[in-house]
This record gives structure tokens, C-alpha cells and sequence, in this order.
């Protein structure tokens, strides 16, 4: 197991084979429906990896594949060196899954819950019971472990969800859109603990999310849109990829408007919801060159540092949330 | 090149015994079931009920002596035992469809347990289940006049047993696959009413035509019926097509085939979701 904990820096081609987690070229669909198109990445120990991607980008289908709960159509996920397709019962044992729909049963009392769960990784006895313990405390419902857990808020429910994730101790834990239902304070308890665990038992973590600031939180992400990983790399680095800061103005005809810059500046200018887009250094000395080239043209006009949506907006061409309408527009086009 | 490793807590679950899981996947069967009122007086009071409703009503006509072949209450006693679980044994499985809907059966899915032992915890809850409910039935024997000694009572527990976990594993293979309760119920139908019909609960084998009697010879239940039969009515020395010991060996047989279909039912996978 030795090889699967050295921290070896990512090679360039951001395959590693030490990594925890790896991902070869992972392909599945659902009937006509491609949900992955070739998915690449690896997670290394010790390190909380995000797949960031809107709603239908592909996450969910991962996690199912990366927890034995579904064979890819072809391609491989290897989780400690174990295929996932094949040799389910040995990824089994390595991972803990906290899923996104509720798992728990809301029949029974929070420490019930983790008893039974406790029982499916083989826990028992005296041993079990100090684990729920020191879980419940963890995730702050130590008072309420006799309760049963219909009685409990979405977010209390969470936790114990969450618990039940953590009960045997994973080195590797998958969590699908954890966050969800949380209010923001349990949100960042949530957070500070994985990284807690990260650093102090150097627990690998993958979460999906479609939240930006979350994924800000992670050491390394992928950005999935529509089955591929369309950016790969830390949240910083991903970033400083966008040349310098980003502005966006408003005007009556941003088609033209764009164009003209372009012309003028030879800046890559984009028009984006009726808005026109662009990636510039020194954006602060750039603005007001540009409202003064077009007097009266421009209507409003802001300017930002990156974002890992202008990163999704560079890579892809379009919004992170983009209308049903204009999905289902693309997808027309690229069959 | 490597640092020096922190070792993790637990890097690898060590295998689990599968017996673990099946033990804690019926006792959550059974608490959920106690825990739910209206289901506890469901299967305690239908029972009843059903007896009641039977004796005072075409009860009484019967044993009049209609039909000439004697009591055919006392006939219908071990056909309604019958029924009581078939039915129950089946629909507890709905509980398979829950859990799925409701997302507990990922957890359970996921953990390192071998595909049996989640069968088999789910099955023996369903069992326990329905057999609880068949005993009971049992209990108004005696005041129909079926005098049953220790032995017959055994035998009978056996038997019972075995059809409760025979069709609750059938139950469970049916649900595995399901995503509807409604579907379940649909196919449920299909099945049920044929094999109880079929099983001689409702007449004996002799009374049925050709086409008939072959479907009865190779219906499973009716090798549980006979041995209902032989066990509580042996003065009457029914006619069956095979002793007491080899009808109940049919019926082991019968569970035991039904069992490895669920096992080889939960343990596919595919390239759509298992949960």
C-alpha cells in the first residue's frame, strides 16, 4: 500500500501512478444518451480533489461508476490499483460513499443508523460503539443519538449521513453534492472537517459540486461539461489560465460592438446573454481606452478578476447554467 | 522520492463475514416493522378477521354437510394458512422497492458485503414476518377442531417456515429489478393467485382435470399443501402425491432454487444504475 501514499508532485501530463483514484478514458451512455465522453483524471492521497460541472455534465454517472453501483460502457476507474468493473468488492473496501438522495433510515435513531451501517463494514461490540460515539460527536448530535432520525431537520439528517459515510474510517471518500440542504454554517463545519481529514489521517476526498465556491475550496478540480473534463488543475492555476481580468458590457447591439473591438483592439471579444465579453491584462487601464473608443455605445460595464466560471465559460463558449432551451439547441447541432 | 507515509487510520475493510450484515439487515426488517403501528395490527388482526369472517359465514353452510366429502371448513383451514403467507411473504418484499426509492439501499450496496448476506437479511426479515403471521393463524386451530400434537405443531412451524421463506425470496427477485409498487403488485398478481389456486388450497388434486392436475404436479406449493395436510389431518389419511418428508423436501428445494435466483439477481451488474 506504500505506493498509493506518496505525495509525488503531478507530472505534466497529469497522469501519476500513485495516484489513489485514476480515471482512464471513461465512456458510458445511457441508450443514445452519452453521458461521459472519455473522462481522464487521477487523485492523489491526501488530497480533496472537486468535479465541478452543472446539473446533467456528467458527475453523478461517475460517482456511480467510481462506487461499483454501475459498469462504464468502456474505459476504467481504478480506485487503489482495484478496477471498479471488476473487482467491485475490493474498491468496496476502500472507499466510504456519502450519497446525495438520503440513504439514511429515517425509521430508526441516529445511532441505530450507524450501528446498522457499522455492521455492513464488519464493526461490532465494544469497538462499534465507540466509533458511533465519537461519529455522533463529530458531526455535533451526540444529544440527539436516541432519536430517530425522522424527527431530525434536512440538515441534521445530513449529518448523520455523513456520519454513516465516515463510520469505518475510509482512506478513500466519494460525497455527492454534500453540501446540499445544509445551511452555511454546517456548510463550512462540513468543509473544515475535510480538510481535517485530509491533513490529519490524509483521507483522499472527491466531491461533486455545482457550486463554484466549493470547488474554490479543493486542492485540484475538474471542470466536467456534457461527459468531458474540459479543465483539469488547482483552482489557481486554472484561474491564471484567463488572461488577466475579465470585463463584460452591456449595449443595444453587442454583436457589432463586438466585432468592432475586436477590430480595434485585438482582443478575443465575445458576445455572451446579450453581453459582450472579454479577457484582457490591466483590465483597470483597458476600460476606459474602450468606453472611449465607443462614446454612447456602451450602456454598462464591469470588470472582474477570474472566476473558475469564466474558466468553465473559456473552455466551453457558454454559460455554466445555460437554458433548457439552448442545451437542447446544442445538442441539435452537434447531431 | 516518497515521504515518509502517515498511515491512515484503516486503509483497507478488512472482508466482512457475511452473516453480520444479514443478521442487521433483518433486524432493521423487524424494527421498522414493530415500529410501524398500522402494521402490526394489520398482520395481527387480519388473521383473525379472515377467520372470523370465514366461520360465520360460508362456514356454517358447509359444514352442513353440502358437500358430500365432509367438512370442507376443516379442509379450507390449512389452504387459508396457506394463503396468509403467501401473501404476506410476497408484499413484504415491497420493502426492497422502498429502500431503493427511498435511497437506503445504495449504503448497502456499496459496503464490502457479499451480495448473499444482503439477500439473505432481507429474506429471513420477510420470512420472520410472515411466518409470525401464518402461527397465529394457527393459534384458532383448536377451536375448529384440528387437534394438533407437539410433533404436527413442529412440522407444521416447518413447513410454514419454509413456504414464508420460499416466497419471500421470490418476492425479493421480483422486487430486485422493480421501480414501481404498482408494477410489483401487477406482476405479483400474475403469479400469486395461479400458484395458490394451483396449490390445493382451494380443492384437492383428485377433483382437477387433466391439463389441470399436471400444472399441480409441478407447482411447488402444492408439495407444501400435502404437507399441511398430512400433518394436520393424518386419521383422514389424505391422498398426495408424495410422503410427508419428500413433499417438505420438494418445498426446501423450491426455497433453496428461489434463494440462488435472488442471489444471482442482486449480484448483476450492468451499465445502468444498480440503485
Amino acid at each position: 500500500m506504500a505506493t498509493v501514499l506518496d505525495n509525488v508532485p503531478a507530472t505534466a501530463s497529469g497522469r501519476d501512478g500513485s495516484a489513489v483514484i485514476q480515471v482512464e478514458t471513461l465512456r458510458h451512455s445511457y441508450g443514445e444518451r452519452v453521458a461521459l465522453n472519455g473522462v481522464s483524471f487521477d487523485v492523489r492521497a491526501g488530497e480533496i480533489f472537486a468535479l465541478l460541472g452543472p446539473n446533467g455534465s456528467g458527475k453523478t454517472t461517475l460517482f456511480r461508476i467510481l462506487s461499483t453501483l454501475m459498469l462504464p460502457t468502456s474505459g476504467r476507474a481504478l480506485v487503489g490499483g482495484c478496477d471498479a468493473a471488476t473487482q467491485p468488492d475490493e474498491v468496496r473496501r476502500r472507499i466510504g460513499v456519502v450519497f446525495q438522495s438520503q440513504s439514511v433510515d429515517i425509521k430508526l435513531s441516529a445511532a441505530e443508523n450507524l450501528w446498522h451501517q457499522g455492521h455492513l463494514y464488519g464493526l461490532h461490540g465494544a469497538e462499534l460503539k465507540s466509533r458511533i460515539k465519537e461519529m455522533l460527536a463529530r458531526v455535533g448530535l451526540a444529544d440527539r443519538a436516541g432519536d430517530r432520525v425522522e424527527t431530525f431537520s434536512g440538515g441534521m439528517r445530513r449529518r448523520v449521513e455523513l456520519a454513516k459515510g465516515l463510520m469505518h474510517h475510509p482512506s478513500v471518500l466519494l460525497l455527492d453534492e454534500p453540501t446540499t440542504g445544509l445551511d452555511p454554517g454546517a456548510r463550512r463545519d462540513l468543509w473544515q472537517y475535510l480538510h481535517e481529514l485530509r491533513t490529519q489521517e490524509r483521507v483522499s476526498v472527491i466531491v461533486t459540486t455545482h457550486l463554484m465556491e466549493e470547488a474554490e475550496r479543493c486542492d485540484r478540480l475538474a471542470i466536467l461539461s456534457e461527459g468531458q473534463v474540459v479543465a483539469l488543475g488547482t483552482p489557481l492555476a486554472l484561474r491564471s489560465e484567463i488572461g488577466g481580468d475579465v470585463i463584460v458590457l452591456e449595449t443595444s447591439d453587442p454583436a457589432s460592438l463586438a466585432a468592432r473591438i475586436k477590430q480595434k483592439f485585438q482582443v478575443a471579444a465575445t458576445v455572451l446573454e446579450n453581453k459582450v465579453r472579454m479577457e484582457r491584462k490591466e483590465g483597470h487601464r483597458f476600460v476606459p481606452d474602450l468606453v472611449e473608443a465607443f462614446p454612447g455605445e456602451v450602456q454598462s460595464i464591469s470588470m472582474s478578476k477570474p472566476t473558475l466560471e469564466d474558466v468553465f465559460i473559456a473552455r466551453t463558449g457558454h454559460r455554466f447554467w445555460t437554458e433548457d432551451a439552448q442545451q437542447a439547441a446544442q445538442q441539435q447541432e452537434k447531431h | 522520492m516518497a515521504q515518509a507515509a502517515i498511515t491512515p487510520a484503516a486503509v483497507v475493510t478488512p472482508r466482512v463475514n457475511p452473516f453480520l450484515p444479514a443478521f442487521t439487515l433483518w433486524w432493521r426488517e423487524v424494527v421498522r416493522f414493530y415500529r410501524q403501528l398500522a402494521r402490526v395490527v394489520g398482520v395481527i388482526a387480519s388473521p383473525l378477521i379472515f377467520w372470523v369472517v370465514i366461520g360465520a359465514g360460508f362456514g356454517k353452510s358447509l359444514q352442513s354437510g353440502a358437500i358430500g366429502t365432509g367438512n370442507y371448513l376443516l379442509y379450507f383451514f390449512p389452504g387459508a394458512l396457506m394463503m396468509i403467507v403467501l401473501f404476506t411473504s410476497i408484499f413484504t418484499m415491497m420493502s426492497v422497492i422502498e429502500d431503493r426509492n427511498e435511497g437506503f439501499l445504495l449504503s448497502v450496496m456499496v459496503a464490502p458485503v457479499h451480495r448473499s448476506g444482503i439477500v439473505l437479511g432481507k429474506v429471513l426479515g420477510g420470512t420472520t414476518l410472515s411466518a409470525i403471521q401464518g402461527l397465529l393463524f394457527l393459534v384458532v386451530a383448536p377451536f375448529i377442531g384440528i387437534r394438533l400434537g407437539l410433533e404436527q405443531v413442529l412440522i407444521t412451524v416447518l413447513v410454514t417456515f419454509l413456504v414464508s421463506f420460499a416466497l419471500t425470496a421470490l418476492g425479493f427477485a421480483i422486487a430486485w429489478r422493480m421501480e414501481s409498487s404498482q408494477g410489483f403488485h401487477a406482476i405479483i398478481n400474475l403469479f400469486l393467485i395461479p400458484l395458490w389456486l394451483l396449490s390445493g388450497a382451494l380443492f384437492p388434486m383428485s377433483g382437477a382435470t387433466g391439463w389441470i392436475k399436471m400444472l399441480m404436479l409441478v407447482n411447488p406449493l402444492k408439495y407444501g399443501m400435502d404437507a399441511l395436510l398430512l400433518t394436520m389431518f393424518p386419521a383422514t389419511a389424505p391422498v398426495t402425491t408424495l410422503p410427508l418428508w419428500g413433499s417438505i423436501a420438494v418445498l426446501a428445494a423450491f426455497a433453496v432454487a428461489v434463494f440462488a435466483a435472488g442471489f444471482v439477481i442482486a449480484n448483476r451488474r450492468s451499465t445502468v444504475p444498480a440503485a
